[in-house]
């Protein structure tokens, strides 16, 4: 031990930093703030050195070239003695830091934490954020997959709606004309050199901020933030009835850091590591390309979208979300600090959580997507050919051949991109079957060039014969009424 | 005593201020090849020098009234590209040598769009773009039809101008509709 002592003190007597590494683990915190509600900070630094740790592992394996990329990534999972537990180490760990930074940013939100004297803290948090979702997005991209190729595709058309500087910019962004070797090469150098190095810098001004203005404390309602005697006030709370936080608070960050490292390596154990999907090979069209979990929403937002208001959402939709999250601080630097006092802003938070769980989940199953396989995969069910006519059962044939059951359901499978039609005849007559497959409309194609009349006659009639037997077909009311003012009408030569 | 402690630190002053200049300039220098190194896929690119004419395959490959995807290595190649600079296009043979090549990229976001002959279609795999046969937009999210190359016919062999992945702002140089550029 005293050996141990004598060291120790050769490096202090050189370093000089004793001092300051102990008050900083000793410093004062309001006795509330040692709670549970105040472990995602850590835990996201936890995640952050997990991730840099097994990236750099990764890194022992993985080739950044479009050409290599996959096969290295199967040799990793398959080659490399657990390999894939790393891979899935890192894929889990990455998840896992995107949804708690999110919950870490929902609880600064809720907790007032961004107001005076904090508002620098918030706002290089903020830039966190988004320096978190580049990771994960250039990650997917480095796991050159299909996805990746077709999300940069995705990237690139994003990007070309920029107006006047759209083309140099697709090309800035690919590194050269197409999605090819060089756009691998700068989204490894993106994901591996300049955001972890950015994000080591951002984390330790975050970090150092918290130490100089103290953490948070626990919101009252009714403790009113004003920039005249805040300082004032926080110093009397930490030191007349304050905790260090050596060892008041440390020991919940240490028990949820280990939880969630535990979590990252169940999971990654149990549901093994995120592909590749298949071979970054373009010209194999079969494919349904997908965003990662974290990026599901904004793929479910691009598809319902209104076209007109497309690109101005994508262009102008960020600016005004950064630029909100960024000003927030300054518009609201004072006043309450308590969720209970502050109902717009629970609202607004719990309405974009909703809002972006909803859109989730929808991409989750993508009804806006047609099926591309269900027009030769999914039968026509056998209780709607039962008793049909041979024209009606001729309908049902065109009804697969042509590609509808891509994007209409019977009998539960199919696409969902329009209506399920197991109860289309209850709602459109013969007419109007006629002129919805014709014409189109309502987002439909236009079918008219593609089919003869046969089989407009054929389809229409099976289309008639999609009703519940309890539920009348749609009738033309107007036509009917005409017809009853016929009948009951005198003969013209009545008398 | 006062004069000469001032002169002296002036003096300092001044060369601390020199050598900021100094290094000042060094960085400017350092930047230019840095910043021109960077814009290279941007200045590479500029005036159509990304578009080149390539053959796509011989007419009797494409019969007449029919759609096939055809394959072609992008005339711009990398030494890492891998399978990456092999790019696939839609080409229908209306009739004779007229033709319509269509870019594989769906124009709402850059899927793969699928051809269906059965019911003449072309639909995407993401948000549901769906277009005609002759590319004109049929529902869906995309604000136009699909992206067309140029292509003439020569010596019995068909041949596009091609060389960029084509979206909303790349398109113009590659299909060269609006710019006047013909085939």
């Amino acid at each position: 031990m005293p050996r141990l002592k004598s060291i120790a003190d050769w490096f202090e007597q050189r370093l000089q930093i004793g001092r300051a590494v102990n008050e900083a683990l000793t410093h004062p915190i309001p006795r509330k703030s040692a709670s549970w509600w105040y472990v995602f900070g850590s835990a996201a630094l936890t995640l952050f050195i997990l991730q840099v740790f097994t990236g750099i592992l990764l890194a022992l394996i993985y080739v950044p070239s479009a050409a290599e990329a996959w096969n290295s990534l199967q040799f990793l999972n398959h080659g490399v003695t657990l390999g894939w537990f790393l891979r899935a180490v890192h894929g889990w760990g990455s998840n896992f830091m995107v949804a708690v930074v999110l919950i870490h940013l929902c609880q600064v939100f809720l907790f007032g934490a961004y107001k005076f004297p904090r508002e620098l803290t918030w706002v290089v948090g903020v830039f966190l954020l988004l320096m978190t979702l580049g990771m994960a997005f250039t990650g997917q991209v480095l796991r050159f997959d299909q996805d990746a190729y077709w999300g940069l595709g995705i990237g690139a058309s994003i990007t070309s709606r920029v107006p006047f500087l759209g083309g140099p910019l697709v090309h800035l962004l690919l590194g050269g004309p197409i999605i090819a070797g060089t756009t691998l090469s700068r989204f490894f150098a993106l994901h591996v050199f300049l955001i972890p190095g950015l994000l080591i810098a951002l984390v330790s001004l975050h970090l150092l901020l918290v130490l100089k203005l103290g953490i948070n404390e626990w919101p009252m309602p009714g403790r009113v933030v004003r920039r005249s005697t805040y300082v004032k006030e926080y110093q009397e709370m930490t030191h007349k009835d304050g905790l260090p936080f050596v060892p008041a608070a440390i020991w919940k960050d240490m028990f949820f850091s280990a939880a969630i490292i535990v979590s990252v390596m169940a999971c990654a154990w149990f549901f093994g590591p995120f592909g590749p999907t298949g071979y970054p090979d373009p010209t194999i069209v079969q494919t349904i390309p997908k965003p990662d979990f974290f990026f599901l929403w904004l793929y479910a937002m691009l598809a319902l979208l209104p076209p007109s208001v497309e690109t101005p959402a994508l262009l102008i939709g960020p600016v005004i979300v950064i630029g909100f999250l960024i000003l927030l601080p300054f518009l609201s630097g004072e006043g309450e600090k308590s969720w209970r006092r502050r109902p717009v802003a629970v609202v607004t938070l719990l309405l974009v959580v909703v809002a972006l769980g909803t859109f989730t989940q929808l991409a989750t199953y993508s009804p806006w997507s047609p099926i591309m396989n269900a027009w030769s995969g999914d039968p026509v069910p056998v209780e709607y050919l039962n008793g049909r006519s041979p024209l009606e059962r001729q309908g049902a044939l065109v009804f697969q051949v042509k590609q509808c059951r891509n994007c209409h359901s019977i009998g539960g499978s199919g696409g969902k991109r329009g209506p399920a039609l197991d109860k289309v005849a209850t709602k459109l007559n013969h007419d109007q079957l006629v002129r919805q497959v014709i014409q189109g409309g309502g987002n439909m194609p236009a079918y008219g060039k593609n089919l003869n009349p046969a089989e407009v006659t054929a389809l229409v009639s099976f289309l008639e014969t999609l009703r519940p037997s309890n539920q009348p077909a749609a009738r033309d009311a107007s036509q009917a009424v005409l017809t009853e003012k016929e009948r009951n009408r005198p003969p013209a030569n009545g008398r | 005593m006062s004069d000469q402690e001032k002169k002296e630190v002036s003096r300092r002053d001044l060369f601390t201020k020199i050598g900021m200049m100094l290094n000042g300039l060094a960085v400017v220098i350092l930047a230019t090849p840095v910043v021109g190194y960077l814009l290279s896929p941007v200045l590479g690119g500029d005036r159509g020098q990304y578009k080149r004419w390539i053959t796509l395959g011989e007419l009797d490959e494409f019969p007449e009234g029919q759609t096939r995807l055809a394959k072609f290595q992008n005339p711009i190649a990398g030494v890492s590209d891998g399978e990456t600079d092999h790019i696939p296009c839609w080409v229908r043979r209306i009739q004779g040598e007229q033709f319509q090549v269509f870019a594989i990229n769906c124009a709402h976001l850059g899927c793969p769009v699928r051809w269906f002959a059965q019911s003449g279609l072309f639909m995407c795999p993401c948000h549901g773009g769906v277009y005609y046969q002759d590319g004109s937009r049929a529902s869906g999210p995309p604000p136009r039809g699909l992206f067309e190359y140029q292509y003439k016919v020569e010596g019995g062999k068909l041949m596009i101008e091609a060389g960029q992945l084509p979206t909303l702002s790349t398109t113009a140089s590659l299909g060269a509709r609006k710019s006047g550029c013909q085939g």
